[in-house]
């Protein structure tokens, strides 16, 4: 009986041992494979209403300025993208966003960027944008819980955030995740 | 691939160049300020490794802590200010988690391997005196009697 | 004369290494199963020469990096002609493939330096045992040679050649940080003897005194090295980064506590094993543990499952590989206790609360929960992350909130614990001595209260002078029973010296805790206080380095009128890399450092301001100093070469040596 316990104590470092090795050939297998990211953050504002912010303001011949208000009265889903002329992915988005462009309907909001230089930018990688919000101080963009740019979420119509990228958008992802929602939007509405 | 382009960015602005913005974003009044600093300091800096918003030079952390310093300034409690940046940011961004049944463990485990510890000092110590312990009445007798059956 | 080191010549030397490793490893072990003394002494001589193959690989690669051999892959990435020349050396371990070569190359080492201990002198070393314990390290040595000649080969050659190498991150170019490595991973490796030794301890099915000696003996090695790394790199941190933070609950950085902490409690368990016989299993399973931590570090600082700082470029592959190594190595161990660890006699004395065995006891409890809330806060994250998909952060609060708590007993139990004898312990003529202790820890308490305003860290800085003075009390009165003052033994000395390390350390952190900062916008010649002291920024100039250039202040620091010091903080800004950093100045009288570090430079205008960032930090050189102190108490140690005094001991070495020799 003694020398069952006493056996049974000595296993426990192998048990301990054997699950942090399987969680660790798990986690380097999710690595590999692109599930398990160390460096990902959750997003909580998934599958709630979009966070209420103040009326951004337009860019000049680019597209006039939103506030929530306006976002919650689509009816149709649109793809809020956060984007600044200072960050290199943004640069390597845009020519998939000005593809997707015709169809989906995709807001920007320029973080933390000068006006002028923005329109530059935005001007120069064909306007993919329906229309465009400033937030020079990133203030609307805590609101939305954005870490930094480029992030992109999608909002149904009345508000409610299905889905949250903080990657520059691609086509895998949008004809993998984004494509599907908006087509079970279209289905649903008819 | 934006997490990398933030590694990198992380690698080239250099890892010392700690909050050294501006003296302005510091409040007026010490207590407050202590507070706020005291709140920052739980706070992570999302973009930054380990490091808390006080600590960081990043910009996110730098308009985090002046929403921290607002909203003590206009008198929110440190409850309300955790549960506006937690709504917004998620519990990642709190560098002490919350107890909850998730994190139980992690809370639990001083209590938890201080407890296994005894408990087994307890055992090794108790283990040898049991052998050695004095005889009771009962047991003396028994052993009269057996010797002097002799 | 320098072709002989060619970078094809290393990768040979390397090779050679891993077949002598490999050798190691069987050949004792057909001997120790055929009885064959020959064959298990080989070992010895195989080991040797294992480690001078892989010295001269590794001196290989530091003549490549010398010669700027850009043809070598890894020396193009990291290094450039512009690179000062002791960087060109130090740059060598400073990434991957370099630094898992000096690795092995210090495994080899420790595996040379059992070979040739033991031989002579009073403490020898069984011949059986020695072998197994080379077996163990060889097969060790075999895996990471075949992992760093597989997946990071350090002489890898590139075509075409550039003209110039890439050049190395302007922060890891100080001296601090350039013996930081080596001086770690000594610690580190260091472990894998210990570990040999309970392996063969399982294998061999027997534990006395005399392998509590020789585990002890190694464990102190490892672990003085250890203490100098963790102190190196917080003192790294605290000069480098430039905010005044000194520990930051990083991951890798608790990567190394963790092995820290359960060697601290191997060593004080291994001396249970040694003077009383007891403990046995729990010693075998820590030194186990030990290595396994130090491993692991290694795994996750090189896998990127660890979000931190200090990460090397990760590689899922390597991950893998390093991974079932440590599976094998780890795992293997753990099995072979499950398997041989009940059937080893649990011999030994009584065990009475009150002795210094049961202090030692205590200790290990306390030392052991401290580093399950380590390990527990570092791999929580990414556990969560994979079972439930939640994201969470643990950082300094939560560490802060559940160490102090056990380091407040810990340190308890030292004051108590030196001044108990072995065996039975009698508390009346302790406490009594322990009287003036007490009362100075109290005072010292109050003291601290008014200066320090926080009743967590008076406690414990009431407590650190408790642990010196009753460690000094002791010390005292056991010289008093000593004939001779030259005859104190060293032992008693190392531990007074670890013991006051600590509580200095612990000093430092409370002063630490009363640190005072401020952030400026300064224009020439404007006066700031902070502290009690006047500080001015006099002039700012530009100042040329060897690859860079940098903005230098002058600050001028004085008090009541008196000039105190004058600090040139910088900013430098390397072209090659396109990366500035900031380089402190520190002011230190050993009781406080006042600290100064320029920041952005605004131009407006005229008038150009500048940020400073001002610190006063009371203490903190104590915070290093400590480790220090608790590292030469450890080297101290080593060089008691004693193995037991005293009749009552008498009996048990000679029963020691009876079972050795076989």
């Amino acid at each position: 009986m003694a020398l069952t316990r006493r056996h049974l104590l000595t296993a426990l470092p192998v048990i301990g041992t054997a699950a942090l090795g399987v969680g660790f050939w798990e986690m380097l297998k999710g690595m590999k494979s692109g599930h398990f990211d160390p460096h990902a953050v959750d997003t909580p504002i998934i599958g709630r209403d979009l966070p209420d912010f103040p009326a951004l303001e337009g860019l000049t011949d680019l597209g006039e300025g939103f506030s929530s208000e306006t976002l919650r009265a689509q009816t149709k889903p649109v793809l809020v993208n956060f984007m600044a002329s200072w960050c290199v992915p943004c640069v390597l988005e845009m020519p998939f966003l000005k593809t997707v462009s015709s169809e989906a309907t995709i807001w920007g909001i320029v973080y933390k960027d000068k006006a002028e230089r923005a329109a530059a930018f935005i001007q120069r990688n064909g306007a993919p944008y329906q229309r465009i919000g400033q937030d020079p101080q990133g203030t609307a963009a805590i609101e939305w819980g954005v870490t930094g740019v480029p992030e992109s979420f999608l909002v149904m119509p009345g508000g409610k955030i299905v889905w949250h990228g903080s990657a520059a958008l691609d086509k895998d992802t949008f004809l993998y995740t984004i494509r599907p929602m908006l087509n079970q939007f279209k289905e649903k509405a008819g | 691939m934006k997490r990398f382009f933030l590694t990198l960015l992380l690698l080239i602005a250099p890892l010392g160049a700690s909050a050294l913005d501006s003296p302005q974003e510091r409040l007026g009044d010490p207590a407050l300020e202590q507070r706020a600093e005291h709140l920052g300091a739980q706070l992570r800096c999302l973009v930054c490794q380990n490091e808390s918003i006080e600590d960081s030079s990043a910009g996110l952390a730098r308009d985090l802590r002046r929403i921290v310093r607002e909203q003590v300034k206009a008198g929110r409690s440190d409850q309300q200010i955790m549960d506006w940046m937690t709504q917004r940011y998620g519990n990642f961004i709190r560098l002490k988690p919350v107890f909850d049944l998730q994190t139980a463990l992690l809370w639990c485990m001083p209590v938890l391997a201080l407890l296994i510890g005894l408990g087994a000092a307890w055992r090794i110590w108790k283990s040898p005196r049991t052998e050695i312990k004095a005889l009771s009445d009962d047991e003396k007798k028994r052993l009269k009697t057996l010797l002097s059956k002799e | 004369m320098l072709e002989m080191f060619g970078p094809e010549n290393g990768l040979f030397a390397l090779a050679l290494a891993t077949i002598l490793a490999f050798w190691q490893c069987v050949i004792p072990l057909w001997g120790l199963r055929s009885d064959r003394l020959r064959l298990i002494n080989m070992a010895s001589s195989l080991a040797i020469s294992q480690a001078l193959a892989l010295i001269y690989s590794f001196f290989c690669l530091i003549v490549a990096a010398a010669r700027d051999d850009f043809s070598v892959r890894n020396i193009a990435e990291n290094s450039a002609i512009s690179k000062p020349f002791l960087y060109k050396i130090t740059g060598v371990w400073g990434n991957h493939e370099g630094s898992i070569l000096l690795w092995i190359l210090i495994l080899g080492l420790c595996s040379m330096a059992v070979a040739l201990t033991g031989r002579r002198g009073k403490v020898k070393l069984p011949a059986t045992l020695r072998a197994r314990v080379l077996v163990v390290l060889g097969a060790i040595s075999v895996g990471f040679e075949f992992f760093c000649i597989l997946t990071s080969n350090p002489f890898a050659r590139l075509f075409p050649v550039p003209s110039d190498g890439m050049g190395m991150n302007p922060l890891l170019q100080d001296p601090g940080l350039a013996f930081h490595p080596p001086i770690l991973y000594t610690g580190y490796v260091g472990f894998a003897v210990p570990f040999a030794f309970a392996v063969a301890a399982l294998w061999e099915g027997r534990v006395n005194a005399l392998w509590g000696w020789w585990v002890r003996n190694w464990t102190v090695a490892a672990w003085a090295f250890l203490t100098c790394g963790i102190t190196m790199g917080s003192w790294w941190s605290y000069y480098i980064l430039g905010w005044g933070g000194y520990w930051f609950w990083d991951p890798v950085e608790n990567a190394s506590l963790i092995p820290w902490l359960s060697g601290t409690a191997l060593l004080h368990s291994a001396l249970v094993v040694e003077k009383r016989e007891s403990l046995k299993v729990w010693t075998i399973l820590l030194a186990l543990a030990c290595f396994s931590f130090s491993l692991s570090g290694t795994f996750l600082v090189r896998s990127g499952i660890l979000n931190s700082v200090h990460a090397f470029a990760n590689d899922p592959a390597r991950g893998i590989f390093i991974l079932s190594l440590l599976g094998i190595i780890t795992g293997g161990s753990m099995v072979l206790f499950a398997w041989r660890a009940p059937s080893l006699v649990a011999e030994g004395g009584l065990f009475a609360p009150i002795s210094r065995e049961g202090a030692l006891v205590v200790n290990n409890i306390l030392l052991c929960s401290l580093c399950a809330v380590v390990l527990t806060g570092t791999m929580y994250p990414p556990f969560m992350q994979l079972l439930f998909g939640q994201t969470l952060s643990v950082g300094k609060p939560f560490f802060d909130a559940t160490t102090i708590p056990l380091t407040i007993p810990l340190l308890l139990v030292m004051g108590f614990g030196v001044g108990l004898s072995w065996k039975h312990a009698k508390l009346a003529p302790l406490l009594r001595r322990l009287s003036v202790p007490c009362a100075l820890a109290i005072i010292s308490f109050i003291l601290s209260l008014f200066w320090l305003n926080s009743l967590l860290a008076s406690l414990c800085a009431g407590l650190a002078i408790w642990v010196i003075a009753a460690s000094l009390g002791d010390f005292w009165f056991r010289r008093k029973a000593l004939t001779s003052l030259w005859h104190i033994p060293r032992f008693m000395v190392a531990t007074l010296l670890a013991h006051c390390g600590v509580a200095i350390t612990i000093l430092g952190l409370c002063g630490m805790s009363a640190a005072q900062q401020t952030v400026v916008e300064a224009h020439k010649g404007e006066h700031f206080s902070l502290a009690g002291y006047d500080w001015k920024l006099q002039n700012v100039h530009t100042v040329d380095g060897k690859n860079y250039t940098a903005q230098q202040a002058d600050i001028i620091v004085s008090r009541h009128h008196h000039i105190v010091a004058v600090m040139h903080p910088e900013k430098r800004y390397f072209e090659q890399q396109n990366q500035s950093t900031m380089n402190v100045s520190i002011h230190t009288n050993f009781l406080r450092d006042l600290y100064a570090v320029l920041g952005d430079i605004h131009e407006d205008g005229a008038q150009t301001s500048y940020i400073l960032r001002l610190h006063d930090n009371p203490l903190a050189p104590w915070i290093w100093l400590g480790g220090l102190i608790m590292a030469l108490g450890g080297f101290i140690s080593l060089t008691h070469r004693r193995f037991h005094k005293g009749a009552a001991h008498a009996a048990q070495l000679r029963r020691a040596r009876r079972q050795a020799s076989p």
